[in-house]
């Protein structure tokens, strides 16, 4: 039997890791002890802080600002080179100039949750009581605390509304959270890939990925910032794990097939043999340079709790009753972690409390992860969507 | 209810056709300004687009994908969806008019629709290829063969539409489930009106569509 070669260590060190945690290389929001963030687990979260960028300019009558909310592995960084990977924007192809979201048109803000591991305050962040790494000790997130801290800082930015509030996967939980809480401060909103509850498939491949980052020794349940180390070979394999998810059957044999490795025949041992294996290596071993394992079990959490219809009596379309929000669903035929039912569930429940609700579903093979690549007809509605409603707002969106 | 007792659309002449299609316009002034309005069926939108330049706030459902997606990209508020399963989700009086363009011969269960359309909508419009229509019936009596039209041109084996009726027809329908007819108006092969005061068996013969405004009739 030939060698077995692991998942690589990661390049970047636990240091610089750190680094981005509390002094985060964009715009901060400090919250003191006088705004405490009220959390849905009944814990008074302060003082807290809320990393996030903005691009573009608000206008006159603040009518132009636009939320990016991002999804379970994103960060703020949604429109400009990472900071700790040098990679483009994860949002690139649809924020930017020329994009469907142009900050010519739009002030665009997008914040790290509340939990996140790129500044804003979570698990990896410095618990003030004690002056260690929080760790475990870190109350337990929701989606609506994390929409709560969003809009705290929306407030402090001195926005009263948001015309439109625009994510997908998790991301567009925090959109639907939004319009459920404060429809009033939401003058249209874009969800994409989303659901109103977390599927029990998806929370089962929630806790696959959970109980591999705490079967890693290094884990040290939980208090691996403390010794130094990080469980980056448990991360990974979650990672790896979840980007199954987000790909389809079809998307992986158009992409990789059954073909091999830098090699023509089988090697008859554990090693990567085919692309497919080497691809997802290389997925879980980037990503847990840029990400903390205990903020991946408090981020998957938060998405397992979400369900709008149980916060409002179990009926879903309690959430949305009276709302005047314009709301574009999309959903991709190939999404089978946030398949096309669960929007369908949505507009529904839209439809029967009269919302205005557009509502496509996008032909595509490339699974969940369809709402972050280039798919012409996802750009061309989500741009008509906004013009149409920025029309409606009075916005002037003609070339400036 | 009887067929003499339907009155026409006063005010609707043959007008010199715009962009828009003869029955989307004589859809379109059926519509008071300002209500609300859901078009099932309302393929690229057009219709849709001809009611939002009226400042009418117009929903839409299609079926289509391909159709859907084009008027999203309109910026039209539609859904995709089916009208035959999907009209159950919308609650009772959730639009002042609830409009079926040319869909009602390719739902599965026209009658269903028809009352889930007065259900959701204090009023609906409802307009339909007439399968009365004299070239129809000559197509069936001469040719021997299913009819096949113009507006219809799809052989028998693979038309969407499987549920032809008559103008008289859809009147007896509408006496059955207690439908109010409000006004109707039946149009030639050119999209002009036919004349008013011709009876309604002319209207079955010479009608190639008609176009129905449909309200919740009294109790009976």
């Amino acid at each position: 039997m030939g060698s077995v070669k692991s998942i690589p260590s990661p390049a970047i060190s636990a240091d610089e890791r750190s680094h981005e945690v509390d002094h985060p290389s964009s715009l901060v929001a400090h919250f003191g002890t006088e705004q405490p963030l009220r959390l849905d687990c009944g814990v008074d979260l302060s003082p807290f802080q809320i990393a996030y960028q903005t691009y573009g300019e608000l206008n006159a009558d603040r009518s132009n600002a636009v939320l990016i909310c991002h999804a379970l592995t994103g960060d703020q960084h949604v429109a400009n080179v990472h900071p700790v990977t040098g990679k483009p924007g994860w949002w690139e192809t649809l924020v930017g100039p020329g994009r469907p979201i142009d900050p010519k048109h739009y002030f665009i803000i997008c914040s790290n949750v509340i939990g996140g591991c790129m500044g804003s305050t979570g698990p990896a962040s410095i618990n003030p009581a004690t002056g260690k790494v929080w760790g475990l000790d870190f109350p337990v997130i929701t989606i609506p605390d994390m929409v709560r801290a969003q809009a705290m800082l929306i407030d402090r930015l001195g926005i009263d509304t948001l015309f439109a509030v625009v994510g997908g996967s998790m991301g567009g939980m925090q959109v639907l959270q939004w319009t459920a809480a404060y429809p009033e401060r939401v003058y249209s909103a874009l969800a994409i890939a989303c659901a109103t509850r977390h599927s029990a498939q998806n929370i089962a491949f929630h806790e696959l990925g959970r109980q591999a980052v705490m079967a890693d020794p290094d884990w040290h349940g939980g208090g691996y910032a403390d010794r130094g180390i990080h469980p980056h070979r448990g991360l990974a394999v979650a990672r790896m794990a979840a980007h199954i998810t987000y790909l389809s059957d079809a998307a992986l044999h158009r992409k990789f097939g059954r073909r091999m490795q830098d090699r023509e025949l089988p090697t008859f041992s554990f090693d990567a043999d085919f692309q497919v294996e080497s691809y997802l290596r290389y997925q879980g071993s980037s990503f847990v340079e840029r990400f903390d394992a205990n903020s991946y079990l408090y981020l998957t959490r938060a998405m397992d709790y979400f369900d709008i219809a149980a916060d409002h009596g179990g009926v879903l379309a309690k959430a949305f009753a009276g709302i005047e929000t314009r709301f574009c669903v999309v959903s991709f035929t190939s999404d089978w972690l946030f398949p096309t039912s669960e929007s369908r569930a949505l507009v529904h429940a839209l439809n029967a409390s009269s919302a205005r609700v557009s509502f496509a579903e996008i032909e595509t093979d490339r699974g969940h992860d369809a709402f972050l690549l280039d798919v012409p007809e996802f750009f061309d509605i989500s741009r008509a969507f906004l013009q149409s409603a920025g029309k409606a707002r009075g916005l002037s969106l003609e070339d400036r | 209810m009887s067929v003499q007792e339907v009155l026409p659309l006063d005010g609707v002449a043959a007008r010199p056709s715009g962009d828009y299609r003869a029955d989307h316009r004589l859809v379109a002034e059926m519509v008071k300004p300002g209500s609300k309005v859901l078009d099932v069926g309302c393929g690229d939108g057009d219709l849709l687009q001809l009611l939002e330049t009226r400042g009418i706030d117009g929903r839409g459902i299609e079926l289509s994908r391909e159709g859907v997606n084009r008027c999203v990209a309109k910026g039209l508020a539609v859904v995709q969806g089916d009208a035959d399963t999907d009209l159950v989700n919308y609650p009772d009086d959730a639009f002042d008019y609830v409009i079926l363009s040319q869909t009602l011969q390719a739902t599965r269960q026209p009658k269903v629709v028809l009352e889930n359309l007065l259900r959701i909508g204090r009023r609906a419009i409802v307009s339909f290829p007439n399968f009365g229509f004299w070239k129809m019936r000559l197509q069936l009596l001469i040719g021997g063969h299913m009819p096949r039209t113009e507006n219809l041109p799809a052989t028998w084996y693979d038309t969407a539409n499987i549920h032809f009726c008559t103008i008289k027809d859809f009147v007896q329908l509408c006496d059955e489930i207690n439908v109010k007819m409000e006004r109707s108006v039946a149009l030639d092969l050119y999209g002009r009106p036919v004349p008013l005061n011709l009876p309604w068996w002319v209207w079955n013969m010479f009608g190639e569509q008609a176009v129905f405004l449909l309200s919740r009739g009294g109790g009976k």
